[in-house]
Parts: structure tokens; sequence; C-alpha cells
């Protein structure tokens, strides 16, 4: 049956955007990954509703999306708790729902987190760019046609009616995360942490406020200054950076890096873990953040219990519905 | 200086620095690529990103496929056996630039700065072949070296919100070229015609590391000779 049209958009809210798992190898051109920033959530997202993990969902950030469905859908709805209504009446989030045709979603603000993922049964429908679907916003490719989306936008999904015989899914309740307002963050020192007295890097491991520049590229937060060595110039030489540094420019003050980002020019004192990487995605201005220094193998069996939440959601997933019906 | 050996620093769990060198310099940069093309060329095991900069490589790797230590020793294995002969030649692109007025706003600041004329500016910045060091910042954008010393000018006190696609600036001992509208804080003397970066293409940017740029002044009036 192909493609057809599946969600049309009333109101966008402050900034929802196409986003998959990124786009990764063109690093030598400039180009950051894009994707998904809360990454756990978008693959559950995609797993609860039958589709492959790495499949495009819509990323709404803080409140105001109100969707109405043009066909009878499979959706989830997981990340943070932005209090999602289907025809005024409450949504469980991180498990799958029918939304009938007609049918209106609306998202009323954030209880907890900043970003939900929402996951229709046969995906998104737009052009992969540059290997993905994921909205490149500073140069505008990716996504519906490169930018946010907008009032009376119309989603296309790929053959939604072969998902919908599907039982209901959810995730074990407690594989889902909590979001709270004051995080600690995993980190490892790196790589420029020897630019810092000990004294300076001990300070990482204080409180910081979230502040309100807090975008796709990264989060600026404001606390006690972080101070490089005596004689250590403000910037260093341009070099790739990874979402998850802390960089400490010559304010003193760490932006978090996020996907949007390629390169800079300011040292990175520390590096969050993989495994928290997703949180970042959840994180918003007025938030306090605390860093917390972890070993290499708690960084990678953190890891493997995410993966595990992952996995284990997949195999009781099984085939996914559009299979049975082949 | 161009180390013996590569430097390699974690950035967290999935990512690995690698650094050829502390310094800005042909040399260093020339490793950097060799490095990278090679690593291109072995689709090494779990490797996910690679950024060539300056210096330095930047990997991102799948920590679920890969360890730290095996990426390393994969990498060191690779890196003994890199020559230079084997590398395809970097490229020349001629880029045509309409410079000052409304095109180059920081050209007559930037002439009375260094007590120049105009001119004299335009003579000096198309003068030299730049080297790309790095592709970064935005999709396209090559950072290049290195300007003459007599134009080496500090980044503007307040960076502006909105430099123009096409803009055509200088910071320091750089000169790049804003390949989206983004913010910027360069100064910029003028602007081409010729797109840098479209994601409809393959490859996407027109410029890569280790790639020549020469510069040439046009007229106003010749701008569409060159719009693509």
């Amino acid at each position: 049956m192909g493609d057809v049209r599946a969600l049309q958009i009333l109101s966008p809210g402050p900034l929802t955007t196409v986003q998959d798992l990124g786009r990764y190898g063109l690093g030598r051109y400039g180009v950051p990954p894009s994707g998904a920033l809360d990454s756990f959530s978008l693959r559950v997202a995609n797993l609860l509703v039958g589709n492959a993990e790495q499949e495009a969902c819509l990323e709404i950030t803080l409140m105001g999306l109100k969707v109405k469905a043009l066909t009878d859908l499979l959706i989830a709805v997981t990340g943070g708790d932005l209090q999602p209504r289907l025809n005024e009446r409450p949504l469980q989030v991180w498990q799958s729902h029918i939304m009938r045709r007609g049918d209106l979603l609306h998202f009323i603000g954030p209880k907890s987190g900043c970003r939900a993922y929402l996951a229709l049964g046969g995906g998104i429908s737009v052009p992969r760019v540059l290997g993905s679907k994921s909205t490149n916003l500073s140069s505008g490719f990716g996504g519906l046609e490169g930018r946010p989306l907008r009032r009376g936008d119309i989603l296309n999904s790929h053959s939604p009616h072969l998902f919908l015989p599907k039982a209901p899914r959810a995730l074990d309740p407690a594989s889902i995360p909590t979001y709270p307002s004051a995080w600690t963050l995993r980190i490892l020192f790196g790589p420029q942490d020897e630019d810092f007295p000990q004294e300076e890097k001990h300070f990482l491991l204080s409180s910081f406020n979230v502040t309100s520049e807090l975008d796709r590229t990264g989060i600026r937060l404001s606390g006690r200054p972080i101070r490089a060595r005596a004689g250590k110039p403000d910037s260093i030489i341009s070099e790739g950076v990874a979402p998850g540094a802390v960089q400490i420019p010559g304010d003193g003050q760490p932006i978090i890096i996020l996907v949007e980002t390629v390169t800079g020019g300011y040292r990175k004192i520390a590096t969050v873990i993989s495994a928290d990487l997703p949180l970042l995605g959840q994180i918003k201005p007025g938030d306090r953040i605390r860093f917390q220094e972890v070993s290499k193998e708690e960084a990678s069996n953190a890891l493997s219990r995410m993966e595990a939440a992952i996995s284990s959601l997949s195999y009781l997933g099984g085939k996914s519905p559009a299979t049975d019906f082949s | 200086m161009l180390y013996d050996d590569p430097v390699y620093r974690l950035m967290g769990d999935r990512a690995l620095l690698i650094e050829m060198g502390d310094e800005i310099s042909p040399p260093v940069n020339q490793k950097v690529r060799a490095l990278f093309l090679l690593l291109d060329r072995y689709h090494v095991e779990g490797l996910v990103e690679m950024v060539p900069s300056y210096r330095s490589l930047l990997i991102i790797f799948d920590p679920l496929t890969v360890t730290t230590p095996e990426l390393i020793d994969t990498i060191n294995t690779i890196e003994k056996g890199l020559g230079p002969s084997l590398l395809p030649k970097p490229k020349l692109l001629k880029v045509p630039v309409v410079y000052g007025d409304a095109y180059g706003p920081d050209l007559e600041w930037v002439a009375s700065f260094h007590q120049l004329s105009p001119e004299e500016v335009i003579r000096l910045h198309s003068g030299p072949t730049y080297l790309v060091y790095m592709i970064g910042f935005t999709p396209g954008y090559p950072y290049m070296g290195e300007l003459p010393a007599a134009l080496a000018t500090p980044r503007r006190d307040t960076p502006r919100t909105a430099v123009p696609q096409g803009s055509v600036a200088i910071a320091q001992r750089q000169t790049g070229i804003y390949p989206t509208k983004s913010p910027g804080g360069w100064h910029i003397l003028g602007w081409t015609p010729l797109k840098l970066f479209d994601a409809e293409k393959r490859p996407p940017s027109a410029l890569e590391i280790e790639d020549h740029v020469k510069f040439f002044p046009i007229e106003e009036k010749e701008i569409k000779d060159w719009e693509m």
C-alpha cells in the first residue's frame, strides 16, 4: 500500500523535528551527527510500535505539539513526560496505543524531562539525506524539508495499517528512566583534564545550574568558574568533538556538547559516559547538574545495562508486525 | 612539532583523539589526513565517525563492538604502514570573490586597522594559495591558512548573529568561507557565489582537509557567470 498520509500538525510547539539515530561518516565534511538527543527513548518508542529501532520519530520539545491522525495508527510516546493527551485523556507513556483516524494528540507541558518521542508504526516517510532522516537545523537539510515542523504539515507513514493488529506493548517499568530536576551525570575525565590543576578538576564535581542557553548544539551551565593552569591560553587548536564532551571556555563556565556540534576550540575537561548521553536530552533550563567521576568499568557496565533493557524489549517484540502479514 | 608517534587521548568511553603534533603546520596536517584516509580505506571494526582537524583525528567508535585497547592496537598497526605515495592528490579550488561594499562589510575597517588601502587588503588576501586545515564549525566550512601576517586580525569583539552564506572572512592568521547563513565572529572581506556545501551533492562539501584554495577578485557584474 506504500506511503499514506498519517499525521497532520495542528500546532508545532516551540520545536518539533524529525529525528532518527543520526548521520555518521560525514565528519570529514564538518557534518554533525544530529539525531535524537535522547536515543534511548527513540529506540524504545520504535520497538514499542514494531519499527526497526533506528526509524525516525518526532522529537518534541517541552510542550505545545498538537497533531491529528489522518488514518488509524499504532503510536508510542516515550522520553520526558510532557503530559500527552489523546482526545483530552491522559495517554500512558512508554507503551503503545491505537490512535484512530480523527483522534487528537497534544502535549500540555513537562511534568518531567524536556523532550518526548512520538513513534508511528510504519515510521515517518521523509527522504534520507546523506544517509539519515534526521533534521540538520543549522544547514537546513534532512527531516521534513530541513526545518522544524509547522502548522499544516502532513507527515506520511509507510503502510501503518500493517502495524495495528499487534497487542499493546510496554517497556518494563523497571527500565523506564527517571528524569529528576537535579541530575547526577557520570563522567570520565579527559581528553584535556591535565591542563587543569587538581583542585579545579575537583570543582567540576560540585553543583551547576542549567542556563537557558540550551539547544541541540549544547547545554551551557553556570557555577563556580573552572580555570585552566596559569599561562594556558583560553582556547586550543580546534579539533573534533564528541557529544557529551564538557568543554571549558574562557569564562570557566562548562558547556556540554550535544549532537549538532562537530568541532570546537576549547578544552574538554571531561566527557559524559555513553550510558548517560540519552539523559542529556532531558535536561532543561533551571535544572541542577552534578558530575560524578566513574571508572571505565562502571561506564562499560552501565552501557551494558542500558542495552539489555533495549534488547529485552526487542526480543519480546519478536519480529515486526509487518512481517506477520507477509 | 610533529610527534614521532601519535598521542592518544580518550574523550569518554566512545571517542578517541589521535594527535599527530602540537602545532598548526602543513606537515602535521598532512599526517592527520594520511591517517584519516588510511583508516577510511580499512573499514575498521566498530569505527563510527572520524573528524580530521588541524593536528588531530577524532574517532567515534561503538564501545559495544570494539574496546579501546583493541582499537588503538588496530590504529597503531595501520599507522605503521602510513606512506604518502598512495594518497590521492588534494585539489585546488579557485574561488571568485566580490570584495568590499555590501559584499564585504568589514573590508574598510580591516584596511584602516592595518593602515592599508582596501586595494592592498584585497591584493594581500587573494595573493597566497591557502591550505584547507579542516572542515568544521558548520557543514562545509573550510578553515584555511596562512593569511599574510600583515592581515592578521583579532576576531570581532561582538560576533554577528547572522553572517550571509558565501561570506569570505578572516580572523587571526586564518581565512574561511561561510557555506551557510550562521552566526560568526570573523571579519567579512567579500562574498563568493560558489556554493561550498550542498547536501544533495556527492560529496556534499566542495572542499576537504588538505585541499588548496586560491581567491581571485571579480566585479559585481560578473557574479552571474559564477552562479551554479
